[in-house]
């Protein structure tokens, strides 16, 4: 009797690549995506390097220049104290990106893995905090965020720390959801089956399977993020004069848009080009790592 | 003007990926069907036979292309017309019944209103004409009482009831043509058979031509009339049912029938290495790097699909004479080999009274005290040998799964003791040491779900050795990582591959290579061959039997493949409804006497032999839950004795002391084996109207003399 079994043979015809590259030639693929991230890149490197390049200092009022239109010297005019709406434009996104980026960092990370333990645990402490999520989802998420920012202040920090905990509210049941869809698996059951702890099932095993899931859903609250802090400054509760910021801005020259809109359009144009920018991004982003369907799988 | 149905020319598909490369699916493909021939269209999955069924009714997967030739039906280029006069052809002369069913039938329709709908789209009939013919074609397809089904939503249907009525849907305007694309993949064996008979009954009444198109080669031998063999994208083999399975004359077909296990011969059969191409990459013949014949010009030329013997034969390959100078059944003898082990007469899992229920009382239930459901699982009572393989079979929803998944410690028993290396296994895997939990292995049906997808193999294989051998360093569990995948036959540079960028069969010894890490005493294998194509099934079963013998591990094998059981197991227990019906060594369950519903099973396998006919006994209604008192097959049993089958769980009956072999039925044993005479080797009935070669028989018949020598007649 003899044996005779094939040993496979190597076939050289894949590549071998990870499929974070693999994400990265799709993303590049993509001329939405690559032009999302640039504007998003762009964004970056002007609110970092602002201070430094701006033509005029966008503290300095002039009353004798108020309310002008664009000109060579002021290329976005001049708001009703006099200071150039160019400048102002330029860092007006300083404050609002450091804040949101942070937020967003921590809202990914608390609520995502506070979602796929929940998913992984299916019973009563699940139940629970569920419920909890769901009532506070239904509190209109400006109002939650005034409810907290006007208790506990308008610092820097807290603002963080306020959006990283509302909009992780919203990533526990996407992280949840997407973690119920592993949770079933072969390989987890495996992985239970084998004796692993909890924790190791949560980071060798789920984790690297939602996490497609919660950078696209990052990325795109992100973006919600930036519109939320822009209007608590448009109410008044952000970033405190005479810094500039985009949703302040808007809140104040609005009552000279009639006679400058270039003071209203500048700080526009900025947040909406990220804005763009990013949600060009997460939908290029989910199209690469094979999470939206409609696109098929990469080929 | 051809005689022909269909003809297709020289059809080329392909599609181009998202860096702009071709790739081909369908390599100048030539087929022909007549009117009222059932053509059975088999392949490996990824062969394009898919492709060339949705073609012949001119749909093309999105993306697709057609690059060359035609498909004509009836004298109509069918890519040259428009979308109108396609579906005018569409549903009416030529109809699709998809695989699944359940998916193609509306959820919220009753299934009369759809096939009215149907009749009334198709068939120019409407009112009560319609209503007539409808009840007339779930007649047609022998559902039970159709003015009822008719009334009833298709979550209401079985699943072979629901193939019926969409069997009934694609009948409605008498088509001249039925392309069937795996229609009974995913069925139970018995509810296979019982479908396959209604088409061959359909096919006799309305003469209508049929494309079978199914990877199972039991299915087409069957089915079909002409069968066309198709490999990377090239249809390599066309002829008569007979000539396909008694003397294939190319050397894929013999590949691939000699890695099929059969009833009919031990031990496990041959695999061929290698995988199939991308279709058009090779230079030459596209199965040339995997060919036992190749010669020279087979890696320059491509060959022609032509006309061998007395014409009838088509065959695409360079060295079709010296293919067929060995005789086929000889060949397919030799290849079949057994792999010697050593059991131990030591047990290594012990399982009595065991009780299993996935029943939890709501509160309410708690407090009416509603009296709780049977069991899924009931009073199983089985015990393992170290070193040997015990195999579990039934049909879907036996139970098989669920005792394995107890074993594994992913559900609790409700009662009854499990005991291993004296320790009970009854509870979760949580509550279990962590040398035990090394010692019970699980491996998966479906490679693609079992291995994560973002691990690659390095990652795979160090989850266990990180688990159990924490004291091995990097360095050591990397050269661990490389030795077992040497002890699966694979590559050692697999380890920085994805699951993505493997083959079915590569991840199934990926996943076998992780439970073989923790060097187990216990693997469970569920369904493990099951999702994998057959010539890789066969490399699969040959590396587990060598991994076994190496450490003499034990084996709990469920399939519901009882050709691939008898390949593997040394011993097997019949399940159904999550009790045991019959236990006893291989030999002895695979002759006479069976207990009914073992007869039942074995009387519905399909074998790769057209002259083969499966005994149908008893009927294919599925049953959602056990009964609750008395034999749990008294409802489908076609000898059933009567009441006390109803009220008293059978007792277990001795075959022979001598023998491990115990039957659970009211009929006495005696009786069994008066019964089973002259129908011992339900199997071997049907081949022994085929010219067989004696050697076979006798092989065969000797396994019947091992458990009852009287019952064997001449």
């Amino acid at each position: 009797m003899t044996t005779a079994s094939p040993s496979a043979e190597i076939t050289t015809t894949v590549k071998r690549r990870s499929p974070l590259a693999e994400t990265w030639e799709n993303l590049r693929r993509s001329w939405a995506g690559m032009l999302g991230l640039t504007l998003i890149i762009v964004h970056i490197i002007i609110a970092v390097t602002s201070p430094y390049w701006v033509p005029q200092d966008p503290y300095e009022m002039n009353a004798e220049i108020r309310n002008e239109m664009p000109s060579a010297e002021h290329i976005f005019g001049t708001d009703k104290l006099g200071r150039d709406v160019f400048s102002r434009s330029m860092l007006g996104g300083r404050v609002t990106l450091v804040v949101t980026m942070i937020a967003i960092v921590i809202a990914v990370i608390w609520g995502g893995l506070l979602g796929i333990v929940l998913g992984l645990v299916d019973g009563k402490a699940d139940e629970l905090i569920m419920r909890v999520v769901d009532a506070l989802l239904s509190i209109p998420w400006l109002l939650l965020l005034l409810i907290i920012i006007s208790v506990m202040g308008t610092e820097m920090w807290v603002q963080t720390l306020t959006f990283g905990f509302t909009y992780g509210i919203l990533t526990i049941r996407v992280a949840r959801a997407a973690t119920l869809d592993f949770v079933t698996s072969d390989f987890v059951l495996s992985a239970r089956a084998r004796g692993e702890k909890k924790r190791t099932i949560v980071t060798r095993e789920l984790l690297p399977n939602v996490r497609d899931v919660l950078l696209v859903d990052g990325s795109m609250n992100w973006s919600w993020m930036l519109l939320g802090f822009t209007s608590l400054s448009f109410l008044g509760f952000g970033v405190a004069p005479p810094t500039p910021d985009w949703g302040f801005m808007i809140a104040k020259n609005r009552e000279i848009m009639a006679i400058q809109p270039w003071s209203v359009f500048g700080p526009v144009i900025m947040l909406s080009t990220l804005i763009i920018g990013i949600n060009l991004f997460s939908d290029a982003f989910a199209k690469a790592l094979g999470l939206d369907r409609s696109q098929g799988a990469p080929v | 003007m051809s005689t022909c149905l269909v003809d297709v020319k020289d059809l080329t598909i392909g599609y181009y990926t998202q860096r702009k490369k071709l790739v081909h699916v369908l390599m100048e493909v030539n087929l022909q069907i007549k009117p009222g021939e059932t053509l059975g269209l088999v392949g490996e999955s990824g062969c394009g036979k898919s492709t060339l069924g949705q073609a012949m009714m001119g749909y093309l997967r999105s993306g697709s292309q057609v690059l060359g030739g035609s498909v004509e039906f009836v004298g109509h280029d069918i890519f040259n017309l428009t979308e109108k006069e396609l579906q005018s052809i569409r549903g009416r002369q030529i109809a699709l019944i998809p695989q699944n069913a359940g998916d193609s039938l509306t959820p919220t329709l009753r299934i009369g209103n759809q096939i009215t709908e149907a009749i009334e789209l198709n068939a120019n009939l409407s009112g009560d004409a319609a209503e007539n013919r409808m009840i007339e074609l779930l007649s047609q397809v022998r559902l039970p009482d159709p003015e009822a089904m008719a009334q009833r939503y298709p979550h209401e249907l079985s699943g072979g009831q629901q193939q019926r009525a969409v069997v009934a849907m694609a009948l409605a305007a008498e088509p001249e043509m039925l392309i069937l694309d795996e229609p009974t993949t995913g069925l139970d064996v018995t509810t296979q058979a019982h479908i396959l008979n209604l088409l061959r009954d359909i096919v006799a009444e309305t003469g209508t031509a049929m494309m079978y198109i199914s990877h199972d080669l039991g299915v087409i031998a069957r089915v079909s009339d002409r069968v066309a063999l198709m490999y990377a994208g090239e249809i390599i083999e066309d002829t008569e049912v007979a000539e396909m399975f008694r003397s294939p004359a190319h050397p894929y077909a013999r590949g691939l029938l000699e890695s099929i296990p059969r009833l009919t011969l031990s031990g496990i059969p041959h695999s061929m290495p290698g995988q199939p191409p991308i279709p058009g990459t090779e230079p030459g013949c596209s199965f040339a790097p995997r060919c036992k014949f190749s010669t020279e010009i087979c890696t320059s030329e491509v060959p022609e699909l032509r006309a061998i013997l007395d014409g009838n034969h088509l065959v695409r390959c360079h060295n079709w004479e010296s293919v067929l100078s060995t005789d086929f059944t000889q060949e397919l003898e030799q290849v079949f080999h057994t792999i010697g082990r050593s059991t131990h007469d030591e047990s290594a899992i012990k399982l009595s009274g065991v009780e299993i229920s996935y029943y939890r009382p709501g509160l309410m239930s708690r407090i009416k005290s509603e009296a709780e459901p049977p069991a899924t699982v009931s009073d199983i009572s089985l015990s393992v040998q170290r070193g040997e393989t015990l195999a579990l079979v039934g049909e879907s929803g036996s139970g098989k799964t669920t005792i394995v998944r107890t074993l594994a410690g992913l559900l609790p028993a409700k009662d009854g003791s499990i005991t291993f290396e004296d320790f009970d296994l009854s509870v979760g895997v949580d509550k279990r040491p962590m040398g035990i939990c090394k010692d019970i292995q699980l491996i998966f049906q479906n490679p693609d779900a079992s291995l994560n997808p973002r691990q690659n193999v390095a990652e795979i294989l160090d989850q266990p050795l990180k688990l159990y051998f924490p004291k091995m360093n990097r360095d050591q569990r990397r050269e661990r990582q490389i030795e077992l995948l040497e002890r699966v036959r694979l590559d050692g540079r697999y380890r920085l591959r994805y699951p993505g960028q493997m083959s079915g069969g590569e991840k199934q010894r990926v996943a076998i290579a992780r439970a073989f890490a923790a060097d187990p005493q216990v693997v469970l294998c569920d369904e493990v061959t099951s999702a994998l194509d057959v010539s890789v099934q066969a490399a699969v079963l040959d590396l587990l039997a060598d991994l076994q013998q190496e450490r003499n591990t034990t084996y709990i094998f469920i399939s519901h493949d009882l050709a691939v059981v008898k390949a593997i197991a040394d011993r097997v227990a019949v399940l159904y409804q999550g009790r045991l019906c019959e236990v006893g060594t291989v030999e002895a369950i695979y002759s006479p006497p069976y207990h009914p519903y073992t007869e039942t099973l074995l009387g519905a396998i399909l074998v790769p032999d057209p002259d083969y006919e499966p005994q149908l006994l008893a009927s294919d209604t599925p049953e959602l839950a056990p009964p609750a008192s008395g034999c749990s097959f008294q409802r489908r049993c076609p000898y059933r004795l009567g009441e006390i089958c109803d009220q008293e769980i059978p007792p277990w009956q001795k075959i022979d002391p001598d023998h491990d072999h115990s039957i659970r039925c009211h009929i006495p044993i005696d009786e069994l084996v008066r019964m089973s005479r002259g129908r011992e080797l339900i199997h071997l009935n049907g081949r022994s109207k085929s010219k067989v070669d004696p050697a076979v028989l006798v092989n065969s018949s000797a396994d019947v003399e091992l458990s009852k020598p009287e019952t064997e007649e001449g």
